[in-house]
């Protein structure tokens, strides 16, 4: 089991007016899964993907990550774990504007102090992976939207992490450069046998998801896999 | 380490406007301040320098209580021990004998307060070129019967070379003292304090006006290196033994001492109230710099890169900014202050400011002082104030939550 999460609830304000973001859910994700969480706006998704990725802290339940309870953790050992166990994908790529596409991706191995030998080898290889081994010297504003978030998908795997995170990874992206993105996702789930977990609206990714979580007003309204 | 600084150096020139903007005022700042404290240093340097190596030199002897009560009544003989100083003390170039004291000089129907300085005519161009100020007439001999009088006096008493000065005053144990002297020569001082009221005679005429036969008031030393000047104060000291104070320049001039000390001090607040302007300035920079990477910070955070080391790259580009600017600043003071140590300021032709300047005994001259120390000062107290200033992005991204980060 690689997420595990048991009457997960978060509410904001709740000292003036209370937001029930969510109530009560419980997910399992196992190893290898490629998941969609899906939904209207306000109904969760990103709320959900935030506390598996120890970004933000549940107001209520138990939330377990490679065995581990994260939801006890402080805020500096939230970022060591977040380092070492989890990969982001955002929606406006957020890749580091002054670091060419092969530093953006090497910098996580910086963090986690890898040898200069294992950063060269991990980032010429993820950038393959990902169609960039040519625009590897190339600053992320030299980069199209397609190119940048191809190259968040490497820096969000340069860690080895246990699963990837993407939140809404296609949404500012043309239809090539999803199906494009998909295919390389798709390619790395079934190869390394990487966990990706995505919120979602688009129906390209939700087609491609082999299992698909629908959050309604803060609770899980249907969980489908295919 | 290598990679926080390369993130921050290239983090600097994201925004290069704005880069160039705060390192301009920086600049400015590091600039004028450089060159306002060279000029205030080199036009006391000047001054203090006149007045010390043009009379009083860099430290004297007397007899104990003589600097609290200026009186002949503590004369002291010019034995061999003490001419023998420049032998035994490490660093004492030389020394002029002098006998001082008041006087009142006359000529016709006027009359003026003097300072008599009875002098070795010989030792005192020795240390001090007195025969340089010559403005009229010749320099004196010692043992004969002629006075040196300042320009100042001379104009009040309206007295010419060859005219017959009066002196008048009370000598050593309460003689009375009376003289006539031939006016030799009029000499002239760089500073006006020295220029009012002094009148020179040899010293063993003085010593017979004032009845003190072979006796000194003060001994004016000269040294080789001013900055061994406490060394061989302590040394002379030693020497002399507790019947005798031996005084460095400030001690004697206290006056001069703390009006420098005050100009310093108005300096220093003015140098205050610029970089707390450039403080303010520096400030909004980091503030909107904080403001506008708020969202990048979280995403940092996020992907796991610890607090300190974000912390680190934001101080680093915020002092190496700083850094940048005050190198520019001192990039441009070393020749503009290279240019006013070789071309002083010179307001002796601009006649109301330099009335003013002598009315208070400056000279109206300002060379500036080329100091490297003045420049370095400057580059680190931008050091210090960036530094400071990095506090406050270290703070917030202290307490920053990537996820409300993350949501601007």
């Amino acid at each position: 089991m690689v997420i595990k999460t048991e009457n997960i609830s978060k509410t904001y304000n709740p000292d003036s007016i209370p937001v029930h973001a969510l109530r009560g859910v419980n997910i399992e994700i196992e190893k290898g899964e490629f998941t969609a969480i899906v939904g209207p706006s306000g109904s969760g998704k990103t709320t959900l993907l935030n506390i598996i990725g120890g970004l933000d802290r549940p107001t209520d339940g138990y939330i377990e990550v490679g065995g581990s309870d994260i939801s006890k953790l402080s805020d500096n050992e939230l970022i060591d774990f977040r380092r070492n166990n989890i990969g982001f994908v955002f929606q406006a790529y957020n890749l580091i504007p002054v670091l060419t596409a092969r530093e953006n991706v090497e910098f996580v191995m910086l963090l986690q102090n890898q040898s200069e030998e294992v950063r060269n080898e991990r980032t010429e290889e993820l950038l393959k992976a990902v169609g960039l081994e040519k625009e590897i010297d190339r600053r992320p504003s030299k980069l199209s939207g397609g190119q940048q978030q191809r190259v968040a998908v490497a820096r969000a795997l340069a860690s080895k992490p246990t699963f990837v995170l993407a939140d809404e990874p296609t949404a500012n992206l043309d239809s090539k450069s999803t199906t494009n993105l998909l295919d390389i996702m798709a390619e790395l789930n079934r190869k390394e046998e990487i966990t990706f977990v995505f919120s979602t609206h688009d129906q390209r990714v939700i087609d491609r998801a082999r299992r698909v979580i629908t959050l309604e007003d803060g609770v899980i309204a249907s969980d489908i896999r295919r | 380490m290598i990679t926080l600084f390369k993130l921050a150096r290239r983090n600097i020139w994201r925004n290069k406007r704005r880069t160039y903007i705060t390192a301009a005022s920086i600049f400015f700042a590091v600039l004028l301040a450089s060159f306002m404290q060279s000029i205030q240093r080199g036009a006391w340097d000047k001054m203090v320098d006149g007045i010390v190596t043009s009379f009083a030199g860099y430290a004297q002897v007397h007899q104990v209580g003589y600097n609290e009560e200026e009186t002949i009544e503590k004369a002291f003989p010019f034995n061999a021990n003490l001419q023998n100083l420049p032998q035994e003390i490490d660093g004492l170039e030389g020394f002029v004998p002098r006998l001082t004291s008041f006087a009142l000089a006359s000529y016709e129907l006027q009359t003026k307060g003097v300072l008599v300085v009875g002098t070795d005519p010989e030792s005192e161009h020795g240390m001090t070129r007195l025969r340089n100020n010559l403005v009229e007439g010749a320099y004196f001999e010692e043992g004969e019967n002629s006075v040196l009088i300042v320009e100042g006096v001379a104009k009040t008493l309206k007295v010419n070379i060859g005219d017959t000065l009066v002196l008048i005053s009370s000598g050593y144990h309460g003689v009375n003292a009376a003289g006539k002297y031939n006016v030799k020569g009029i000499l002239k001082f760089a500073s006006p304090l020295l220029n009012r009221r002094m009148v020179f005679l040899p010293l063993s005429v003085a010593q017979n006006f004032y009845g003190a036969e072979g006796l000194i008031t003060r001994l004016s030393i000269d040294i080789k290196e001013k900055d061994k000047l406490p060394q061989v104060v302590q040394a002379v000291q030693k020497n002399l033994g507790d019947e005798f104070e031996v005084l460095e320049w400030e001690k004697l001039m206290p006056e001069l001492s703390e009006a420098r000390e005050v100009d310093t001090a108005g300096n220093f607040l003015v140098l205050i109230i610029l970089y707390v302007i450039i403080g303010f300035g520096i400030f909004g920079t980091i503030l909107m710099m904080a403001k506008e990477r708020e969202y990048e910070f979280g995403v940092l955070l996020a992907i796991g890169m610890k607090r300190w080391k974000l912390g680190m790259v934001i101080w680093m580009e915020v002092v190496m900014l700083g850094l940048f600017g005050a190198f520019l600043g001192i990039l441009g003071s070393v020749p503009l202050v290279g240019y006013f140590k070789r071309h002083p300021l010179d307001f002796s032709e601009m006649e109301g400011m330099a009335d003013a300047y002598e009315k208070f005994g400056f000279e109206p001259v300002f060379p500036a002082s080329f100091e490297f120390q003045i420049f370095f000062t400057h580059a680190v107290i931008v050091f210090i104030l960036t530094s400071i200033l990095a506090i406050y992005p270290l703070l917030k991204i202290r307490k920053m939550q990537p996820v409300q980060a993350m949501r601007g």
